[in-house]
């Protein structure tokens, strides 16, 4: 039993669509925050596996930044996250409507 | 072409991945889904130390189950808003059955493309298996790259953390003269 590129691509993306039917399904801020992190994570793995597969490092140098990049996304969301609580107290995408009104 | 890592170090990773997704997604109570991500992000740990990237295997520890997912439990824990909530289960039956039909499709249309893909290495590609030992292992190699070819995008990423700092700061400040 060998491990193929293919193998571990589909892998990875069959992780980013769970996370992006998390965000689709899911109402609550902080659970689709974290299934933001799984699709980058996911990105990453695909990075990482065509680094390893081209032989080129470019690969690796992307997922060193897609990492700075999720931390400082995290940071921010979360801070809008507590924002959002402070004025309508809840943490439900159900309750952001107040430009309907 | 195959890749010389061991297959049930990978297939056992990636199982254990998959599952805490689906956890991560499916349990009612953020407190588990933060727990659950942190255990998908230590088996991505694995597979990227099993593809020989040392250095992003070390960071994935240090940067997303220390920083990130500590900085959402805090959050939870601030905002106490770890009562358990089947949310999901407000969501119309057709949005649900929509994602998981797109879901399955867009997986399939992945499989399908990367299946058919050829992998050509870059004739000029240098870092094979033998130059990367030769030349000091993983880290050093990706080291060397960051402070010499990418030193500017790296420089920048500073630029980003620090406006990343101020506006963290000034979105999650309480306004001033507003009680609460």
């Amino acid at each position: 039993m060998q491990v193929e590129p293919w193998i571990i691509l589909i892998f990875a993306s069959i992780i980013f669509v769970i996370g992006l039917v998390g965000i689709v399904v899911r109402r609550n801020l902080l659970v689709i925050l974290m299934c933001i992190e799984l699709m980058l994570n996911a990105v990453n793995l695909t990075f990482v596996v065509f680094s390893k597969t081209l032989q080129n490092m470019e690969g690796q140098m992307s997922v060193f930044f897609i990492i700075t990049v999720a931390a400082a996304e995290s940071a921010i969301g979360l801070g809008l996250v507590i924002a959002m609580f402070r004025t309508l107290r809840s943490v439900s995408t159900e309750d952001i409507q107040l430009l309907k009104e | 072409m195959t890749l010389d890592i061991s297959p049930i170090f990978f297939y056992a990773l990636a199982t254990i991945a998959i599952a805490f997704s689906l956890l991560v997604v499916f349990k009612k109570n953020p407190v588990s889904s933060a727990f659950s991500l942190v255990l998908v992000f230590f088996a991505f740990a694995g597979i990227y130390a099993l593809l020989g990237a040392h250095l992003i295997a070390a960071l994935q520890i240090i940067v997303y189950t220390g920083a990130i997912m500590v900085l959402f439990v805090f959050v939870i824990m601030l905002l106490n808003a770890d009562v358990p909530d089947f949310d999901y289960a407000r969501t119309p039956l057709w949005i649900k059955a929509t994602a998981i039909a797109g879901g399955v499709t867009l997986v399939g249309m992945f499989a399908w493309v990367f299946k058919g893909a050829n992998f050509i290495a870059n004739p000029s590609a240098v870092y094979t298996e033998e130059m990367i030992t030769k030349s000091g292992g993983n880290t050093q190699v990706v080291s060397e790259l960051l402070f010499s070819e990418y030193l500017l995008p790296f420089e920048l990423t500073s630029v980003l953390l620090l406006a990343a700092i101020i506006g963290a700061v000034a979105i999650a400040k309480r306004k001033k003269g507003k009680a609460n």
